[in-house]
């Protein structure tokens, strides 16, 4: 079925999609976090009356604010892309998304219109303490914002909470709390707000460092860095534990997604996590190929993540293509032949409604119910079309884990230097404290590559394959925007880069 | 009450250096997304092509129901 889809329509815009949704991911990590560390410095100057902490706290609330003017609204295109390039899609999950979406919008813009504005002109014109709990308030407010467009994305990753409508061809709501405190959207917001203050703490730590190699704004850059690496390290351990979570919830629900991050072909008990590896580009499911050219493991340690048991089994992507009857494993082959099933019974339920025949009508839609689970297969030409991109889901994961892994450490080192009083003299840490910006933004866009291409083909996980999802357009038209939203963006990013590097070298005493 | 408030925005506004900017850009930033991309390379397809939702289900009901092959492609 797939090779008569113009896969180049559809892929083209799946790149306009990653394009938007990874530039505004560049932006919104640093709201998230960021929001809390000027909240802390803030408390901190309330608290000690310190002018210093003030002029602290000044200086990178600047920052938070030219990231946010920057940013804000670049998550809006996404929904322009909805509409124009996914109408399938939008239209069948409108009545899922519309609730979260609107609270989301309602709850930004009363938070933008009041706390912001206090945050920002309220120096010196209300109290210290309602200034300090409007900062407060745009921190909680960024946050809890952000959760309804990933119980959003944990939707379409774990579709819980509706029914099919064949009348309306809609996904309909049937229970609001099971879509927002769905493991799956609770595990994504807690992964990914956490790695987001993360990012702000090695933001601050890395500029911190600048100004320290600079001989500038000493005492500034200590005490940031100060906040910074405590802020980082707990956030880090956060990171982890959230993302064990996310990882568990992964092998829990979407097993094939995990099979591709670990590059695993042949489910195996007690399997190893492999901790760092180079894939054969050349394996598909089925041949026996080996899946890696080099590979580092750790034994059992993948069974012990994937299902809180050290000696269990998880299933590789063989077992999930083909099926695997010892553990009762389903394969794609058979979800497809069911799935045909669900579309054929879908067909002739709408057929028998407008011939008015109440009888067929009735019993296809009882027999829908039977397949429904396996609709999305329906649209799969072959068992192989249920893998994501291997290399790529595998990569993506482990660069996360590795830069995720490298950061306590780098910010314990600053609070040993820090301590000893040696930090200003430890050159080579602050280079990598600068360096571990970039290498902060590489985590977190690696995390949604993840996210986002271990769940390939699927829009709406086992219901509904992106190649179905997408409008009736040509190629051009999609390849056209992309190109426009490519050069906006550049523009945009060298106006955040530039804006951001002329306040880093003015530093606080301007702002 | 109201004239505070109003004095609290316009007050904040004029005293703003690197903001003037951002503001700027922000402004900028949103004409060109709602003024130009929206209106003329992002009509909502369904919204676009269908007059009514049940004309807008049936399209898609169809998508979901008919082989890929038979998806036509339209030049928005």
């Amino acid at each position: 079925m797939v090779e008569h889809i113009d896969l180049s329509q559809v892929n083209w815009a799946r790149a306009q999609f990653a394009l938007t949704a990874m530039y505004h991911w560049v932006f919104v990590p640093l709201t998230l976090g960021l929001s809390f560390l000027v909240a802390f410095f803030e408390s901190i100057y309330v608290r000690t009356a310190n002018e210093e902490w003030k002029r602290i706290t000044k200086f990178w609330m600047t920052l938070f604010g030219i990231n946010f003017a920057i940013g804000v609204a670049t998550g809006i295109i996404m929904e322009f892309e909805f509409g124009t390039n996914w109408s399938n899609y939008s239209w069948m999950v409108g009545d899922i998304f519309g609730a979260p979406l609107a609270v989301e919008g309602i709850f930004a813009f009363f938070l933008e219109a009041t706390f912001f504005a206090v945050m920002f002109f309220g120096w010196n014109r209300v109290s210290k303490g309602f200034h300090l709990f409007s900062t407060w308030m745009v921190a909680i407010g960024s946050n809890l914002s952000a959760l309804w467009i990933l119980v959003a994305n944990g939707w379409m990753q774990y579709p819980v909470g509706m029914r099919f409508n064949p009348d309306t061809a809609r996904f309909e709501m049937q229970n609001f709390w099971e879509v927002l405190f769905s493991p799956v959207a609770i595990s994504k917001f807690t992964h990914a707000t956490s790695s987001g203050f993360l990012l702000a703490s090695l933001f601050v730590l890395g500029i911190s460092s600048w100004y320290l190699l600079q001989e500038r704004h000493q005492v500034m850059a200590r005490r940031s860095i100060i906040v910074a690496s405590v802020f980082g390290l707990l956030s880090s351990a956060y990171v982890a534990f959230t993302g064990d979570e996310a990882a568990y919830s992964v092998a829990q629900r979407q097993p094939m997604k995990l099979a591709a991050m670990e590059g695993l072909y042949d489910g195996r008990t007690s399997a190893p996590l492999i901790a760092a590896g180079l894939i054969n580009a050349a394996k598909e499911p089925g041949d026996k190929q080996a899946p890696f050219a080099v590979e580092l493991k750790i034994p059992g340690l993948l069974s012990l993540l994937a299902n809180r048991e050290a000696g269990s089994f998880v299933p590789g992507v063989n077992d999930l293509v083909f099926g695997n009857k010892e553990h009762n494993i389903i394969g794609a082959e058979e979800r497809i032949e069911k799935g045909k099933i669900a579309v054929e019974l879908l067909r002739t339920y709408k057929e028998a409604r407008k011939a008015g025949d109440k009888d067929i009508a009735n019993a296809a839609l009882k027999a829908f119910g039977d397949y429904q689970d396996n609709l999305g297969y329906g649209y799969l030409n072959k068992p192989a079309e249920a893998v994501p991109p291997v290399g790529i889901t595998f990569y993506a994961f482990h660069i996360m884990v590795i830069t995720g892994t490298i950061f306590p450490l780098v910010f314990l080192f600053f609070l040993y230097f820090q301590a000893k009083g040696t930090l200003s003299y430890q050159s080579w840490l602050l280079s990598l404290g600068i360096l571990c910006i970039p290498l902060g933004y590489i985590g977190q866009q690696a995390g949604w590559v993840l996210a986002e291409v271990g769940r390939q083909p699927w829009a709406i996980q086992g219901l509904l394959p992106v190649t179905v999802a997408n409008s009736n357009l040509t190629t051009g038209t999609v390849q056209t925007t992309f190109f426009i939203f490519l050069a906006l963006f550049t523009l945009l990013m060298i106006a955040e880069i530039s804006i951001m590097l002329k306040q880093i070298k003015i530093g606080p005493e301007e702002n | 009450m109201l004239k505070r408030i109003i004095l609290f925005y316009a007050d904040g506004f004029r005293s703003m250096k690197t903001g003037r900017k951002l503001w700027t850009i922000i402004f900028i930033k949103l004409f060109i997304m709602f003024a130009i991309l929206k209106l003329f390379f992002f009509p909502n397809y369904l919204e676009t092509n269908f007059a009514n939702d049940e004309e807008r289900a049936d399209h898609v009901f169809g998508n979901i129901t008919k082989l890929p092959q038979n998806k036509k492609q339209r030049r928005l």
